[in-house]
């Protein structure tokens, strides 16, 4: 009796344990909502989000430049990245021999490992200078962020789009090798796009690591909130301005800075949203 | 992959003739063979510069236990984040493996319910540090009065790192063969006494490098932890009072921009550590692979 009591308590318990995660983001939704909405329903979410100034000085809140800022450093991570990482994807899931691939895989884990920060103040003291002996400027802004960025999502490229080549059947693969393509052939015209949702992913996957990576934007973006006007141009991204005025800010500009962050935050569960709804598909 | 290496020797012996009118082949080709090396070219440069820029600046004086305007110790850091580390993991492990058990062991594979605790994991994985952050720096310091501390900070990345043991967990117990279950049950063992004799020994290897990834994360993470553990430069009396963690002592170097070379050193003691975490995964994924005959 005691031992059916305890099983049970324990199922309870292991119950208990995996809400944990639906009750954390219950209460990450909550948080952010409650003490970011307001700021919103005060500034005005039109003059919020379309705004084009931010002075907090003068109670001025407008994020559109950090939210184009945002957007244009994501999509030249994607840029940089996606074709490095999809073409060692290929090497390794069809090129490579088992030797180099026991080298290659823990080293695309440890691009994964490094600490943004890291790459953040790689970019700082050895990309900066170059971007700017070579363009001129400061050598922060959208072009420096961009390549650190690139080079960040490069693992979560490599690995998805690794797993995704490898889990088509070999046969297709051979099917087009016999029916006299070359080997790049079968691999760019049978198997990618037979893996394309797959890949498709990873890049999703990659975008969200790109628009919410803080640290390493930080020191290398140049943080000025103005419109960009060229890839060299100095930018200020959503997750820069939390970091930058979080630590100073009270009342209303506290509460935009939040707001800043719900901002952020739709824009990571409609990248949730859109990954969930490629994973069904590629099942 | 006999075949795949003999596949590979034919075609460089005859890569000459192989690419003959095949120029978009032979492109592709290259790319392929050059996006690789770029990709170890970058962990490469990365990692030389790094230690070649930080190596020469490491000195005893970084070490010493308090930090002063002229040490720049980074001591009071590394202990923050090793007390930091212990907390999170403290909080988070049973959480991750218990939810990881009763995904995989209790519940109803076909269950709605299932799928909406993944979609919530998932979800959480997909949360950038900035708002973990946010989040923290809103529930524990300012609703609950705890201002910057190392359990405020512990308990966001608790919450950070939970979809990742509970992955790895599930992945792990997943990989246990049904037959242990089912001979474990014939035996006349209960349900509890087989996940915890049978299944949990047997899936310890893939839950400690779950672990252990976590680990690479608590110790690199910046983002989530300066507006929940703060930024004061020493070891505080109590899990309440605040202390930075090693890349946060690294990101105030970085923006007073006052102790450049202390900061290329604390990049040292960061990357040799995240270094030791990779090899000990990759050494316990080994293990993993060698006692299941892969």
């Amino acid at each position: 009796m005691s031992q059916t009591i305890k099983e049970n308590l324990m199922r309870f318990i292991f119950l208990v344990t995996a809400l944990v995660s639906v009750l954390a983001v219950l209460l990450i939704c909550y948080f952010l909502f409650i003490n970011g909405i307001p700021a919103l329903a005060k500034i005005g979410l039109d003059n919020f989000i379309f705004g084009k100034e931010w002075d907090p000085t003068n109670n001025i809140y407008g994020i559109f430049p950090m939210i184009i800022a945002s957007i244009y450093v994501t999509a030249g991570a994607i840029i940089v990245g996606v074709p490095i990482g999809l073409f060692t994807a290929v090497y390794m899931a069809k090129y490579c021999s088992n030797k180099i691939h026991r080298f290659l895989k823990p080293a695309v884990d440890l691009l994964a490992g490094i600490p943004s920060i890291i790459y953040g103040f790689f970019g700082l003291s050895a990309l900066v200078p170059i971007i700017r002996n070579i363009f001129g400027g400061s050598g922060k802004g959208i072009l420096t962020a961009s390549i650190i960025l690139g080079i960040m999502i490069l693992p979560t490229i490599i690995s998805v789009s690794e797993n995704a080549i490898r889990a088509i059947p070999e046969t297709l693969y051979e099917g087009a090798l016999g029916l006299g393509s070359t080997k790049e052939q079968a691999i760019f015209k049978v198997i990618i796009p037979a893996a394309s949702s797959g890949i498709f992913a990873g890049i999703v996957l990659g975008i969200g690591r790109a628009i919410g990576e803080t640290m390493a934007v930080v020191l290398i973006a140049g943080n000025s909130v103005s419109m960009p006007t060229s890839p060299l141009s100095m930018v200020r991204t959503m997750t820069a301005n939390i970091v930058l005025e979080m630590g100073y800010a009270t009342g209303l500009h506290r509460e935009a800075l939040i707001a800043t962050g719900v901002v952020l935050f739709v824009f990571i569960l409609i990248i949730n949203i859109s990954l969930n709804l490629i994973r069904r598909k590629a099942l | 992959m006999t075949s795949e290496t003999s596949v590979n020797l034919i075609n460089s012996d005859q890569s000459e003739n192989r690419f003959k009118n095949k120029t978009g082949s032979l492109i592709l080709y290259i790319l392929i063979h050059l996006s690789s090396f770029v990709t170890i070219l970058i962990l490469g440069i990365l990692l030389f510069f790094m230690l070649i820029r930080g190596i020469p600046y490491i000195s005893p004086k970084l070490f010493e236990f308090n930090y002063t305007k002229e040490n720049v110790s980074m001591m009071p850091a590394i202990i923050n984040t090793l007390i930091i580390t212990i907390i999170t993991l403290v909080i988070a492990i049973p959480v991750g493996v218990g939810a990881a058990i009763y995904l995989v062991e209790y519940a109803n594979q076909e269950n709605k319910f299932l799928g909406f605790i993944r979609l919530t994991t998932e979800t959480l994985s997909g949360i950038p540090s900035i708002i973990y952050g946010l989040f923290g720096f809103l529930m524990f310091a300012i609703s609950f009065h705890w201002g910057y501390s190392l359990l405020g900070g512990a308990l966001t990345l608790a919450i950070m790192i939970l979809p990742v043991i509970i992955r790895t967990t599930e992945e792990a117990l997943k990989s246990v063969p049904d037959t242990y279950r089912e001979a474990s049950f014939g035996l006349g063992a209960g349900k509890l006494r087989t996940i915890f004799s049978v299944i949990l020994p047997t899936a310890l290897p893939g839950i400690l490098s779950g672990i252990i990834l976590s680990i690479g994360r608590i110790v690199g993470e910046t983002a989530a932890l300066i507006y929940t553990s703060g930024t004061t430069a020493k070891v505080p009396s109590s899990i309440m009072g605040s202390g930075r963690t090693l890349a946060v002592h690294m990101y105030t170097l970085l923006s007073e921009g006052l102790y450049m070379d202390q900061a290329y050193a604390t990049g040292v003691v960061l990357i040799i550590i995240v270094l030791l975490i990779n090899l000990s995964s990759e050494f316990i994924v080994k293990i993993l692979s060698g006692t299941q005959d892969e």
